[in-house]
């Protein structure tokens, strides 16, 4: 139960995009077209449940304050969180690069519609905030961090798939023209957005 | 004679390479990211923290503060070894370049201005993901000088803190009826000041969507202003 109410906490209440505004810019950059949005937010799902629990471990057992007692009593009160961020998108960059490499050796189809994402997702605000924010939550176990960060990735996934749908179909429509495009993209986003305060407070 | 004019050749290339530290050239570089490549408007990049922190202006102010020293100090020392970085692990590199200069921001906020460090909690550690830092380290850092790349920095991170001032100025004035913590309409609570004549503030102005709606008037405002800006889908 208690895994069921993160997963819908991350997924719908403190959705990425229309709480926090992580990866704003690739997701204003891949939603011109339902098939790249798709395609990144599959990514993006995939890089948050890889490296969320990955950053878990390294929070846990090297970074907090006491964390690195398990070596030896007299590491017991050494504090390495000033490290969190270079750590963190350490793991991140690396976890990228490595599931590319892997997905392209087993799964070629995989690779050739994830290709082009992948890279750019080292640098996709809502990976590294996803993991600051598992950190800030501070989970006990490490199912709880990795169903966040699956929550988080399809919080993300939904809002992209959403405006890209949304902006192919008003492609044909007369906007004024000094909103076209990214105007436009912002305003919907607002709308969208005040949509998904309706989820406040959601609990089962 | 051919040697006089070999002589003024070489002149003329001397005063060609002495380009003037404020040469027209180099002042668009700071006027350009302003206006017509503005990085939030029209690049549209490093929106996250752009819309999350602008609730209070000191917070934007801080926040705009925090990306110029990291924005400079970042374009001017990837500058400097753009010719030794290989090109495949360039991404790694910049990222450690800017993970290491947002540490001692982190660390600075933390200790000299603890409540500001709070509220923007995470969104000083996104600094490092931040698509104009990234946007801005590929895009020029890494093809040209270290000064051109100073001014670089300065335009579009001025540019950014812009936006990021003007957002926050309509958000705090008609969210909370404040301006960096001062009440301007008075006390809500008290009922004193505009709030005695049944003022309310507008409580959709604290909440995320509205700074998204307030970019896209602005983008609305300096394209109507600039038409040449206009997107053609």
């Amino acid at each position: 139960m208690d895994l069921v109410n993160i997963f819908i906490r991350s997924a719908f209440v403190d959705n990425m995009i229309f709480a926090f505004f992580f990866g704003m810019c690739s997701y204003l950059a891949v939603s011109k077209t339902v098939k790249t949005a798709f395609g990144l937010g599959m990514a993006v799902i995939f890089v948050l449940v890889v490296t969320i629990p990955i950053n878990y471990l390294i929070e846990n057992y090297v970074l907090k304050e006491g964390a690195l007692s398990w070596v030896g009593q007299e590491f017991s009160s050494v504090n390495l969180s000033y490290l969190t961020f270079i750590m963190f998108i350490a793991v991140i960059a690396s976890t990228v690069q490595l599931v590319e490499m892997i997905v392209e050796k087993i799964s070629p189809a995989l690779y050739g519609a994830l290709g082009i994402f992948l890279p750019l997702i080292a640098v996709n605000c809502a990976i590294l905030g996803g993991a600051l924010f598992m950190q800030e939550k501070q989970f006990t176990t490490i199912g709880q961090a990795t169903v966040y960060g699956l929550g988080s990735g399809v919080g993300w996934f939904i809002a992209v798939v959403l405006i890209a749908a949304i902006r192919e179909r008003i492609r044909y429509a007369n906007i004024p023209g000094p909103l076209r495009g990214v105007g436009m993209a912002f305003l919907i986003t607002g709308l969208m957005g005040l949509a998904f305060l309706g989820f406040m407070g959601f609990e089962i | 004679m051919s040697e006089q004019a070999v002589a003024v050749e070489e002149k003329k290339i001397i005063v060609k390479e002495r380009e003037p530290l404020f040469s027209k050239k180099n002042k668009k570089l700071i006027s350009d990211p302003l206006d017509e490549n503005n990085p939030i408007t029209i690049q549209v990049l490093g929106i996250c923290s752009a819309l999350a922190v602008t609730v209070q202006m000191k917070a934007a102010v801080v926040m705009s503060v925090a990306v110029l020293f990291v924005l400079i100090l970042a374009n001017v020392s990837i500058s400097l070894i753009r010719n030794l970085i290989p090109n495949r692990i360039r991404i790694i590199v910049q990222l450690v370049v800017v993970a290491a200069l947002v540490i001692i921001v982190d660390q600075v906020l933390k200790a000299y201005l603890f409540d500001v460090s709070k509220e923007l909690s995470v969104f000083v550690g996104l600094i490092i993901t931040n698509c104009i830092i990234m946007g801005r380290l590929e895009a020029f850092a890494l093809g040209n000088k270290p000064w051109p790349a100073a001014l670089d920095a300065i335009g579009n991170s001025l540019g950014y803190g812009m936006v990021l001032v003007i957002v926050s100025f309509f958000k705090e004035l008609f969210g909370s009826g404040k301006l960096f913590g001062f009440e301007i309409f008075g006390n809500a609570t008290e009922q004193t000041g505009l709030y005695a004549m049944g003022y309310m503030d507008n409580g959709l102005m604290l909440l995320p969507p509205s700074s998204l709606i307030l970019v896209a008037v602005y983008i609305w405002i300096q394209k109507l202003r600039n038409p040449s800006l206009i997107e053609t889908h």
